[in-house]
């Protein structure tokens, strides 16, 4: 079970507005780098944001770069999760392939700060703010197969291949 | 199928693919960039594995943050570098290099019909040729520097269709913009696009590359054009090894077709700070600008240089205005150069600069101050993306960035021919 705080972004959070291009020669010193994340977007989340919190996003989060430093940022922050209504593709699978969990589910009836526990094996949200359930997507399987062994690193160490 | 499932089943070890299917797909090239291929490298050390599946099928451009601009963008390079150096893989040192996705095709190494993954959300450009090409982050490069493949799941196919005839001034640029206007930022969100019809077969190969380009700009996986004539002719003289042209079934099934008239279509400029804020140029009226930038994976070959060229002759750039002109590549600044066309721009008051991502994500070579504006040819106008969060970035073809860079504020070509 994830525990944390709802940080509520709207729609269409791109990967500049997650770490800008401005930053990436600081790639090798993530801790450096992971002060700035979200900052074009919310210049108070990286220092508001605690271990377990949650990004709660509208539509098409994380579009723009394949630059992994966007996913990487956020899990570096400390965030146990992105919920979305919906992810750019290669955020999508960014994501997934370094451990960090992405759930699709309607995100409007969360507010900003709402505490939300998270399930990720039976798939439901509840916001014990407002004291609502949801549920999300079961992700592919290859995605949950990835996230099971902790990423795709791991996953090819075992498996030498894509076993699909 | 779809010219996009076509693809994609001949890479398989199946005969046919539909939307939603999960498959393993063999890859014909994977690219990588300084940015990126750090981590490729990193990541591909920790599998424990040697050498790369096919050191001729793995090409890495440092493209982005050279020549390096400072310390931490030159180690970056440096172990690139010693990493395409020792495994013997396709490598562009500065001096040869182009950004990646001007390179690539001109080099023979992107073909139709193929599979080509890059560690760079722009690789779709590729698709031009009739490749199937999609951008992945550098854990998936990794993974697929290692075993040569990569699991894909089939995209829907949304067909784009362009009648009509273009009007004087519009460009491939205008056509994706005004499309993702329409559709918006996630309006192919996961899907393919296929892009066809008149206006599509009268558009120059560096038209296609363009609009390739920005398909990810709609959340496209992949943009795909059909091969004709004007393809073959491009790619016959820079293959060096052997293609395979495929079309789409006549009863494939799309998820959607949209269709356009294009005689209707005027120039038109994204407006801060998303793609999709496209407007006609006769919309925008005294927006004034501080510089201008001409280039990118987007719009940084021949052809643009030329109609930027074409409008800034005899012309002055703005006193308010610093006009910076990146030719995409090696061979596009050598052609602009004996065509006289890096003499029209520097006379005219624009800076030239050897072949950079540069400016377009705020790396370097024309960063944007506090409340600045600018116009821009590249692909992207997301908040700080070329620099200060308070800075603005419209996006243009290389016409009206020319016009505009000589007018101080956003002008039609019109105005100054």
């Amino acid at each position: 079970m994830l525990k944390g705080r709802a940080f509520k972004f709207g729609d269409n959070i791109s990967t500049d507005h997650i770490i800008p291009g401005r930053f990436a020669p600081l790639r090798s010193n993530l801790p450096e780098l992971a002060k700035h994340v979200l900052e074009d977007a919310d210049p108070t989340f990286a220092s508001r944001v605690k271990k377990g919190d949650f990004i709660v996003a509208g539509s098409n989060f994380g579009l723009g770069s394949s630059r992994e430093h966007a996913p990487l940022v956020i899990k570096m922050a400390g965030v146990s999760a992105v919920l979305a209504k919906s992810v750019a593709r290669i955020f999508f699978r960014n994501a997934i392939n370094l451990g960090l969990p992405v759930l699709i589910c309607d995100t409007d009836g969360i507010n900003d700060g709402d505490e939300l526990e998270v399930d990720l094996a039976k798939g439901t949200v509840y916001d014990k703010t407002n004291g609502q359930q949801l549920t999300f997507g079961k992700l592919p399987e290859v995605m949950l197969k990835i996230l099971g062994e902790g990423g795709l690193l791991p996953y090819i160490r075992k498996h030498g291949d894509f076993k699909l | 199928m779809t010219l996009a499932e076509k693809i994609l089943a001949a890479h398989s070890d199946k005969k046919r693919v539909s939307p939603g299917d999960f498959i393993n797909v063999r890859v014909d090239l994977v690219m990588s960039n300084d940015i990126t291929a750090p981590i490729a490298i990193r990541e591909f050390q920790k599998l424990g594995v040697k050498r790369v599946f096919d050191p001729q099928k793995v090409v890495m451009v440092p493209d982005h943050f050279v020549p390096n601009k400072d310390i931490a963008s030159a180690e970056q390079a440096k172990l690139m570098r010693e990493f395409a150096r020792k495994q013997g893989i396709i490598y562009f040192e500065v001096g040869e290099m182009g950004i990646e996705h001007v390179l690539l095709p001109e080099q023979g190494l992107v073909l139709p019909g193929e599979v080509i993954i890059g560690a760079d959300s722009h690789t779709c450009t590729y698709g031009a040729l009739g490749a199937f090409a999609t951008g992945m982050g550098s854990t998936d490069i990794a993974a697929a520097m290692a075993t040569g493949d990569i699991w894909m799941k089939v995209p829907p196919t949304i067909k784009l269709v362009y009648n009509g005839k273009l009007e004087k001034w519009v460009s491939g640029k205008d056509l994706i913009l005004y499309t993702i206007g329409d559709i918006g930022v996630d309006g192919a969100l996961y899907a393919a696009m296929e892009f066809s019809g008149e206006a599509i077969e009268s558009l120059s190969i560096d038209g296609r590359f363009t609009m390739a380009n920005m398909a990810v700009e709609a959340g496209g996986k992949a943009g795909l054009f059909g091969v004709d004539n004007k393809t073959q002719l491009y790619v016959k003289s820079r293959a060096e090894r052997p293609y395979l042209v495929y079309e789409p079934d006549g009863d494939a099934e799309y998820s959607r077709v949209i269709e356009y008239d294009v005689s209707t279509i005027e120039p038109q400029v994204a407006l801060p700070h998303s793609p999709a804020n496209s407007q006609p140029i006769s919309k925008l009226k005294n927006i004034k600008i501080n510089q201008v930038v001409i280039g990118s994976c987007t719009n940084g070959r021949l052809e643009d240089l030329r109609l930027a060229a074409q409008i800034v002759k005899g012309n002055k750039v703005h006193p308010g205005v610093r006009c910076i002109v990146i030719p995409g590549s090696q061979q596009v600044y050598l052609d602009a150069l004996i065509e006289g066309l890096i003499e029209t721009f520097v006379r005219a008051g624009a800076a030239v600069s050897t072949p950079t991502c540069g400016p377009c994500l705020g790396g370097h070579m024309g960063v944007l101050a506090d409340g600045e504006k600018c116009v821009s040819t590249t692909n992207r106008n997301f908040v700080g993306r070329m620099g200060s969060p308070k800075s603005e970035v419209y996006l243009a073809n290389p016409a009206v960035a020319a016009a505009s860079a000589v007018a101080g504020r956003i002008a039609s070509p019109e105005e100054i021919q």
